[in-house]
């Protein structure tokens, strides 16, 4: 039991090991700005019923 | 003791016909793959131009533990619908009413991706062919997904070659706890829930497409009971040396991200369980459960319960997997394990694992079901629209939309770890360091000589009274520095034969 409560944690080296985490924020941010755009133009490639096309994308079952 | 690991994915597309009153799935399918054909010039004049399947090594029944349980049902070789082999050495079928798109056996898991890469062009090439041939107003639109959101689902499937040496009970063990947890990066998103009683507005958006089709631990099926581990012991190779895991359990990734670490992840698992080098067993409590418990728990933080009455998250188990594995290239060295790709796996992964750990969010370059989930969380507060609502439930499917143009995930700023050049010069090119090669060569160098072709032989018609049949059991056998030399000196199919002395 002790032994497995210690690897529910992290440890504190693997998070200083972690170089990509602020990189990752960084990235974050350009994310975000890239999504708004998408965000900005996207009603132009929807489906214009959503409904009907909710409703007959039926698909045989497979594997 | 580990052996270099030929890897392949089976991806069934989901397809509708639009603009139709009647769709049928089978003949959509069936125009989709024969338009193609016809497009890149596999048959010029007739039928029997198309080098066809060969179904003759086919044993889908034969169960890997043995012996076939009472009741189990196995899957049926569909033998009469259209089956063509391209020049990439990949397969390309109709098969339970949806188009599927087999790789070529592949060496690493960046080839994967590129041959995945290519076959998801093709279908864009499909798509484009067959709509010429159909009348004005119609249209086919195939989507990379796995389930219709009604409770229907359609596979995509990995291969990987193991040794028969390793008893398949540790590969149950060790693949269990791996499949249940690696959905943290794995999944492709889905809005919804598809469990029998469950209403589907209590889940609003899960990891997978594919989890909630999951009932049984260990079995043979494929389309009914799906198990987490498929034990179908069909290897398609030299059964006394290998046997080929069937992994059914996954999603369809348009994310090459994803699709490089699942295929990694478990490839290099697989070396270590074939190394004995796993210490560490998490052995589930109700591994069925869990599978579900995790697709639908997006904060990753879900206790999961095993068997010795602790408890552990899907990332906890993630993280101590990646340190059995680092730990074990760091004792037998990167080309023990499989080269240079190994080193890629563990930096994509641990930078995968910390992020979801620190923000998913910030991975929604990387992986599907976080760009999906950000896409649809965006619109839904901009328009003020609940999870349930069809313009969301639209996007879902949407996002795999085959159509360049269309297909949200195309748009969404994936990382791409294969260019579309390179993938474009894959779709009539096989890989050169598998026995795909030879397939691959063969269609592409003498058509009209190949007669049948599957994955462990081809049969050629040179003349004369018989047949004869090549077989290609090593997987590892027929690359291009086994045989890339003949095929440029033989001018006929009759000499390339003379010459392997067949």
């Amino acid at each position: 039991m002790a032994e497995r409560e210690q690897i529910q944690k992290p440890t504190p080296e693997r998070e200083s090991e972690t170089e990509e985490a602020p990189a990752a924020s960084e990235r974050g941010a350009e994310l975000k700005a890239e999504l708004d755009d998408l965000l900005d133009e996207i009603d132009e490639v929807l489906e214009t019923n959503a409904e009907d096309f909710v409703k007959s994308y039926i698909q045989k079952g497979g594997q | 003791m580990s052996i270099p690991k030929t890897l392949g994915i089976e991806t069934e597309y989901g397809i509708v016909h639009r603009g139709t009153d009647e769709p049928n799935p089978i003949t959509a399918s069936s125009l989709l793959i024969n338009a193609f054909l016809a497009a890149e010039g596999y048959r010029p004049d007739t039928r029997s131009d198309v080098v066809a399947w060969d179904f003759i090594d086919e044993h889908p029944d034969v169960d890997a533990r043995g012996f076939s349980p009472m009741g189990a049902m196995a899957p049926e070789v569909e033998t009469h619908l259209v089956n063509a082999v391209l020049r990439n050495g990949a397969r390309y079928y109709v098969d339970h009413a949806h188009p599927e798109m087999s790789t070529p056996e592949c060496a690493d898991p960046l080839s994967v991706v590129r041959y995945d890469r290519a076959g998801e062009l093709i279908v864009q090439r499909s798509m484009a062919a067959a709509n010429e041939l159909l009348p004005p107003g119609q249209e086919l639109v195939l989507y990379k997904n796995n389930s219709d959101g009604k409770g229907n689902s359609y596979g995509t499937h990995e291969n990987y070659l193991v040794s028969r040496d390793t008893p398949f009970g540790e590969i149950v063990r060790h693949c269990t706890a791996h499949f249940i947890t690696r959905q943290i990066f794995t999944g492709a998103g889905k809005v919804g829930a598809e469990l029998p009683g469950q209403r589907t507005d209590e889940v609003h958006y899960q990891l997978t497409q594919r989890a909630d089709f999951f009932e049984e631990e260990v079995g043979l099926e494929t389309t009914l009971k799906r198990p987490i581990i498929n034990t179908r012991d069909e290897p398609h190779a030299d059964a006394r040396k290998y046997r080929r895991l069937h992994v059914i359990v996954g999603d369809a990734n348009p994310s090459q991200v994803a699709t490089f670490l699942k295929i990694g992840t478990t490839a290099l698992i697989l070396s270590l369980v074939e190394d004995g080098a796993i210490p560490t067993e998490f052995i589930f409590k109700a591994p069925v459960a869990s599978l579900r418990h995790v697709s639908h728990d997006l904060s990753l933080r879900e206790a999961l319960p095993l068997a010795d009455g602790t408890t552990i998250t899907a990332l906890e188990v993630q993280w101590e997997l990646f340190d059995l594995v680092r730990k074990h290239v760091d004792d037998r060295g990167l080309e023990a394990l499989g080269g240079e790709w190994v080193d890629e796996v563990l930096r994509r992964w641990e930078f995968v694992l910390a992020g979801l750990e620190h923000d998913p969010m910030d991975l929604a370059d990387q992986l599907d079901w976080v760009a999906k989930y950000r896409l649809l969380e965006g619109y839904r507060e901009r328009h003020g629209l609940s999870w349930s609502d069809a313009k969301v439930r639209a996007m879902d499917i949407q996002y795999t939309d085959m159509r360049p143009e269309r297909g949200l995930a195309w748009r969404v700023g994936l990382e791409q770890l294969v260019s579309d050049d390179e993938a474009a010069a894959s779709i009539s090119v096989p890989p050169s360091d598998t026995r795909a090669y030879f397939r691959g060569r063969c269609v592409r160098d003498f058509p009209e000589a190949v007669v049948a072709a599957n994955w462990d032989s081809i049969v050629f018609d040179v003349g004369g009274d018989a047949l004869r049949r090549v077989p290609m059991v090593e997987p590892m056998r027929g690359t291009e520095a086994h045989v890339g030399t003949l095929f440029d000196e033989s001018d006929t199919a009759a000499e390339l034969l003379r010459r392997l002395g067949n």
